[in-house]
């Protein structure tokens, strides 16, 4: 059955390939949470890696910016070990992660997405804090430069956080479902974004768990369950056979039918 | 009073003005590196490293007499102390990592077991001929009694130096605390921050044993934050702060127990920064007790208002003791329930608000203005009035794309 998806390794990464990993294996404890994974994205366009709860997308990311060790495999960030990349990344993680009572307004937030260019040291110039306001302006939430985050909704609070990912001028971008629990502004306004992004020739590569969607976002699609099940273009790698291998029988068959392009 | 306020103004003599200048520094020093153990949520590793600093006293105490000193020399003992302080923290730190246990589990095991140690060796020396002038019990509660020109030298420029690399590490460390996946992302080494975090609260503790002692260190490595957390929403803020806290906490304590011979320093200077925390927790602009209270009560009367504003519209009777109280004291309402010409024009104004929403909920499709519609909120603050205009003739409101 899944021989149809399995492409055999590829002998070399794509150095072109802004994310490439082959024979990715990550284990907690001795459960291994994605086995021997290999993907490519390609560049300049939007990819989504999709599947069900627990089949390995944000410890896939995790591993690929080497959060979390590795058992096996390798990872390559346009063709470079990811310590060498580090400044081409902007990760953005998982709105859960942090704490919201943290005393750190908005503003401060995008500027330590800055702190690559300003150094450990050096003054934050009125230069910097233009520079972060414009980004906090790029997602369309410059009024509330001011706000300790807490008190913002939690659309706003990923939007301030998809603003830090901007002020690092990355050419990679890696979200960690950045549409979960968001409202509908707060989505069309991160997806205007990261398509400005994509026009201008960077990558963006997205943890996404809403399938309705996937075919209006994306232009590449990984789908993943512990193993890699498919991936490239929507138009091939989305289809009803690929969806329900990953999501076996959590998903209808008339479900399946309405999310995929092209069924067989 | 007299001897106090000289105490307080340097003129307490030499060595009473360089106790309240070391104090004073150490005081910043503990109060600004302890913020960021406070903001990481670790702020408890500073208990298990203080605990463990007295077996060091103790081994560097008996070290150096072996050795045939008289024991006694401050920076001999700091540097056990230092020594012991670390391996605990190691000790910590190797538990969380290679065991289930976690992170207050290993501080539990680590504090008590090292603190007995100590003690044991303490009572060790008590039995030695040269121990019983030691003065070793000094460290657990801090005193300034015998303690020498260049002791007090050592703790003002230890308290600087601590200050200087608190300065040059800020960044790195706020976003370890904040974000540290996003800091492990940009390619920093969250361990090693992490240990540059708990290795200044271990200097800072090694620095103040002899002065404030090593039980009480760890109130003013975390009161001072905390204090300062009521003022501030920023993280740089909070870390100068709480420093200025520590500070004057430092300064006050070390001139009022000078001031009366029997005072013991390090409890002085506890007191102090507790005091300054108490007014803090009850008198904070926006985070204190107070203001909450009164934040709590001017939104319980706005529901109020609205909910009885709303029944006179429709003419229903109103029975809650406290709509009646606030509707009579703001003259919407006259004693015998009938609503005031001034209440009859608040009620139809919120009677129309209301009747706006729930057209506008009907037909207008952004989430985001429609979410915030909570009973509350005057629709005028979320909508434009051509879109309020629409919602009126019934139509929906052209969207803002």
């Amino acid at each position: 059955m899944s021989d149809l998806h399995v492409v055999t390794s590829p002998a070399t990464l794509d150095p072109a390939s802004p994310l490439a990993v082959r024979g990715l294996t990550v284990s907690y404890g001795e459960k291994p949470a994605l086995f021997s994974l290999d993907a490519s994205f390609p560049a300049g366009a939007m990819s989504a890696i999709v599947g069900p709860n627990g089949a390995g997308k944000s410890t896939f990311l995790k591993a690929a910016l080497g959060l979390i060790p590795r058992v096996s495999g390798e990872v390559t960030i346009f063709g470079h070990d990811v310590n060498r990349a580090r400044d081409r990344i902007a990760y953005v993680p998982q709105r859960a992660s942090v704490d919201w009572d943290f005393p750190t307004t908005a503003i401060d937030v995008v500027l330590m997405g800055l702190y690559g260019q300003i150094g450990l040291w050096r003054r934050i110039s009125g230069a910097h804090r233009a520079r972060a306001r414009a980004c906090l302006d790029r997602v369309g939430m410059a009024d509330f430069a001011d706000r300790q985050i807490g008190q913002l909704s939690g659309g706003q609070q990923q939007r301030v956080f998809l603003a830090r990912a901007l002020a690092q001028d990355a050419d990679l971008f890696l979200l960690d479902e950045p549409f979960a629990g968001v409202d509908a502004a707060t989505e069309a306004a991160i997806i205007e974004v990261l398509k400005s992004l994509k026009a201008e020739g960077r990558s963006v590569v997205a943890v996404h768990h809403d399938l309705s969607t996937v075919s209006a976002y994306f232009d590449h699609v990984l789908l993943v369950n512990l193993r890699r099940i498919a991936e490239g273009p929507i138009a091939t790698a989305f289809t009803a056979d690929t969806l329900s291998e990953t999501y076996g029988g959590r998903l209808g068959a008339l479900q399946i039918e309405g999310l995929a392009l092209v069924g067989t | 009073m007299a001897t106090f306020l000289n105490a307080l103004f340097l003129q307490a003599g030499y060595n009473a003005a360089l106790v309240a200048l070391g104090a004073a520094l150490l005081g910043f020093a503990a109060g600004a590196g302890g913020s960021f153990l406070f903001l990481r949520k670790r702020a408890l590793v500073s208990d298990a490293v203080a605990h463990a600093t007295l077996p060091g006293v103790g081994l560097a105490f008996i070290v150096m007499v072996a050795l045939g000193g008289d024991g006694r020399s401050l920076p001999g003992l700091l540097l056990g102390s230092a020594i012991t302080a670390w391996l605990g923290l190691l000790g910590v730190e190797w538990m969380v990592r290679r065991t289930r246990l976690s992170e207050d589990a290993a501080i539990g095991a680590i504090l008590s077991v090292f603190f007995g140690i100590g003690i044991v060796l303490l009572t060790i020396i008590q039995s030695m001929s040269q121990g019983r002038q030691a003065g070793l019990e000094g460290f657990l509660l801090g005193s300034t009694a015998g303690m020498l020109f260049q002791d007090a030298v050592l703790i003002a420029g230890g308290g600087a130096a601590v200050v200087a690399i608190i300065w040059l590490l800020r960044r790195p460390m706020t976003m370890v605390a904040f974000d540290p996946g996003f800091a492990a992302a940009r390619g920093m080494n969250v361990r090693r921050v992490d240990l540059a975090m708990v290795g200044l609260v271990l200097a800072v503790t090694v620095i103040g044993l002899k002065l404030v002692g090593l039980i009480l260190i760890v109130a003013l490595l975390i009161i001072p934050p905390v204090t300062a957390r009521f003022w501030s929403e920023r993280a740089e803020t909070v870390v100068w702060a709480a420093g200025v806290i520590g500070a004057v906490s430092g300064w006050v304590g070390a001139a009022l127990s000078a001031s009366a011979p029997d005072l013991p320093t390090g409890p002085i200077i506890v007191l102090i920064s507790a005091g300054l925390f108490s007014l803090s927790l009850l008198f904070a602009p926006a985070r204190g007790v107070l203001a909450s209270i009164l934040a709590r009560r001017a939104f319980q009367a706005r529901v109020h208002r609205r909910q009885g504003l709303l029944a006179l519209s429709r003419s229903e009777p109103v029975h809650d003791p406290l709509t009646l109280r606030i509707l009579r004291r703001e003259g919407l309402m006259r004693a015998d329930g009938v609503a005031t010409d001034k209440g009859g024009i608040a009620s139809t104004r919120v009677a129309r608000d209301e009747r706006r929403w729930s057209i506008a909920r009907r037909l207008h499709h952004d989430t985001a203005l429609i979410g915030r519609y909570d009973g509350l909120t005057p629709i005028d603050e979320v909508f434009t009035r051509d879109e309020i205009a629409q919602f009126d003739a019934g139509l929906p409101a052209a969207e803002g794309v």
